[in-house]
């Protein structure tokens, strides 16, 4: 295993609240970053993925427990002594400098000498694609030409760590698009460790080697974009992460990994389980909308009533209502023409899926 | 930016919402302001009054050592007193600036609490503070610091006209100062802190020309009222304190002077306009908007 270049032990992060109620950002987290790897922290606003950031960089010190940086204990160490570099959520370019001392600055505060200086901003803006507009200010840059800036400013004081406060925020979709795939590149390129923040889970399945799910200042999950995806080991996983349809039940039957559900309307369906469940245990079954198969109202485990069709290009998207009032959504890719509209609103269908993509949580 | 007005409507309504601000300001500002300019360049009558001669022989009087002096003794007060305001009042708009939004309002409150009093009554205030038996001494009399048989007192002195004018004006200071560093983007100077600058650095490279709009505005707003001061040095300073507000008073009160005293003003106000223009010129970034 490599090494962790950025360690969380124990650490709890409290704040003073608006009325002077004791906030809990961050809950005893525990995380290990491994060194060079494209880390994402997602969550929802307000879930403590900032405050996690800001206590890497130097900006909160937790309440509780270690940050270990680089296997040095971090404690009370201000930001300009940490070997860690941030982009932040609106660049926080320094308006009064033009794009070359803005690049420069960091070199210039670790006293760099200044014929060292100069071809290494050359190098860097040349690097984020900005060549030749050293003399322009912050404000005559569009948002994009900014965020390069930005990034520029940050990794060309090799940091060991890049720390990125949702960076593409600003951005309209299309240009957020095109900078996903380049941070990617840029982050192979240089082989710096990156963590990013963001809510935008596409984003990070796009562009994270592992994705660690906050919620309400605990880390629900770390891993990999698909075993974030297929298997989400609590529900706020399953739900934040793409679109899932949870179906409540108790267990019926427990035989290994393979498991029967008792649906609240009685119907028996199959599905798997990450962790050990027991007979009797109130639990969700979560599938996914496109492994959903839609089938004529006979042939099916569960029986549901088509309540409404979208047609998007690419899929039909389905609601259907099943027996105990649970709506739910199917997703079927328009491969063949004649696929199309084949169920009405109103037809009774039945719903199939193999009992591997039904997953059993009972968080 | 606002577009011109185009159709013949939108320039009369124009015209009706900037006529009574014109009108004000011509009565009370352009038209006595003429007037001084015109008296400037008169004679005195033989009992006061005026008389309708054209000449420079008030400009000319004015170049005196006797003049010259308290001219340049003006400029040397306003300026240390504009000093003293920033160096008390911008550390004072900063802490204040950096504490939780209803500290911060309290904190202004009470730094303009003292302006709901009237002006004179305050600087008479001073006076009891400072002269030999007051508020002042008493206090480093029981502390032992002074001598009550021989005690120290920089009421009437130039000292006294400073004290007094920063206590007047370091509001004039910490407004502005504080104005710009509340809007200033935090995040910049973390930037800053982020980019190995420590706390010290950061203030300067960073904090700093971020604020200067506001220090601008201060230096403004401190001197120019310092620089024509007229009730300070009246009640704190000595005879040899006197400013060239005092100098202006003299003469349009007990010297009936007046085409003098308008000389004086002139040059006073010629002063300040030509300073100020100096002033941002040289100060001229995109920094300070509207003040360029």
């Amino acid at each position: 295993m490599p090494s962790s270049i950025v360690e969380f032990r124990d650490v709890s992060k409290r704040f003073a609240g608006p009325d002077g109620e004791d906030v809990l950002a961050v809950n005893n987290m525990q995380l290990n970053i491994a060194e060079g790897v494209f880390f994402s922290i997602l969550g929802p606003s307000g879930c403590g993925k900032t405050t996690t950031l800001r206590m890497i960089g130097g900006f909160e010190s937790p309440t509780e427990g270690d940050v270990v940086i680089d296997g040095k204990l971090q404690g009370e160490t201000p930001p300009n002594n940490r070997p860690v570099n941030t982009v932040f959520q609106n660049y926080a370019l320094f308006p009064h400098m033009n794009v070359f001392d803005n690049v420069a600055f960091g070199l210039q505060m670790k006293k760099v000498a200044k014929d060292g200086i100069e071809p290494r901003v050359h190098e860097m803006l040349e690097m984020v694609k900005l060549p030749g507009m050293e003399n322009r200010k912050p404000k005559q840059l569009s948002g994009g030409q900014q965020q390069r800036v930005a990034l520029a400013r940050a990794l060309i004081n090799l940091p060991k760590v890049l720390l990125l406060d949702e960076p593409l925020g600003a951005l309209d979709p299309k240009l957020r698009k095109g900078m996903q795939f380049e941070l990617k590149e840029l982050q192979d390129r240089v082989g710096i460790t990156f963590v990013y923040v963001t809510h935008d889970q596409e984003e990070a399945l796009v562009m994270s080697d592992l994705i660690a799910v906050m919620n309400k200042g605990v880390l629900l999950q770390v891993g990999s974009p698909e075993e974030i995806y297929e298997h989400p080991r609590t529900r706020f996983v399953a739900d934040f992460i793409g679109e899932t349809n949870f179906l409540e039940g108790t267990i019926a039957e427990v035989s290994g990994k393979e498991i029967v559900v008792s649906l609240n309307d009685q119907t028996s369906v199959k599905a798997t389980s990450d962790t050990s469940v027991k007979k009797g245990q109130a639990v969700s079954v979560a599938i996914r909308p496109e492994k959903m198969r839609m089938d004529g109202g006979d042939n099916g485990t569960v029986k549901g009533l088509v309540e409404e069709t979208v047609y998007l290009g690419t899929e039909m998207r389905y609601i259907v209502l099943l027996p105990d009032e649970t709506s739910v959504m199917v997703r079927e890719q328009l491969i063949t023409p004649e696929r199309r509209r084949s169920y009405q609103a109103g037809d009774e269908v039945g719903l199939n899926w193999d009992p591997e993509h039904a997953l059993v949580l009972t968080e | 930016m606002a577009s011109k007005p185009r159709t013949k409507r939108e320039r009369f309504t124009l015209g009706v919402l900037i006529s009574p601000t014109l009108f004000w300001l011509s009565l009370f500002f352009i038209i006595p302001l003429f007037i001084i300019f015109v008296y400037s360049f008169l004679d005195r009558g033989t009992y006061g009054g005026i008389e309708w001669t054209f000449q420079f022989d008030n400009f000319v009087r004015f170049v005196d050592p006797l003049y010259l002096r308290i001219f340049g003794r003006s400029l040397m007060i306003a300026g240390v007193t504009t000093a003293l305001c920033f160096v008390f009042g911008y550390p004072m708009a900063y802490w204040i600036a950096t504490r939780s939004p209803r500290t911060r309002n309290a904190f202004m409150l009470l730094v303009m609490l003292p302006f709901f009093t009237n002006f004179v009554v305050r600087t008479y205030a001073l006076r009891f503070i400072l002269f030999r038996e007051g508020v002042l001494n008493q206090v480093l009399f029981a502390l032992g610091l002074a001598n009550p048989e021989d005690p120290p007192s920089i009421l009437f002195s130039q000292e006294a006209v400073v004290l007094g004018l920063v206590y007047a004006w370091i509001v004039g200071m910490v407004l502005p100062c504080y104005a710009s560093l509340v809007g200033l983007d935090r995040s910049l100077v973390e930037a800053a802190q982020d980019l190995y600058a420590n706390r010290a650095r950061a203030f300067l490279r960073v904090t700093l020309p971020l604020t200067k709009a506001g220090i601008v505005a201060g230096t403004i707003l401190v001197f120019i009222p310092s620089f024509g001061a007229f009730v300070t040095p009246d009640l704190l300073g000595g005879s040899k304190s006197d400013m060239i507000g005092n100098l202006i008073v003299q003469q349009f009160g007990m010297a009936s002077d007046w085409p003098f005293g308008a000389a004086i003003s002139a040059v006073l106000l010629v002063t300040m306009v030509i300073g100020t223009i100096f002033y941002f010129r040289s100060l001229r970034t995109d920094q300070a908007p509207g003040l360029g």
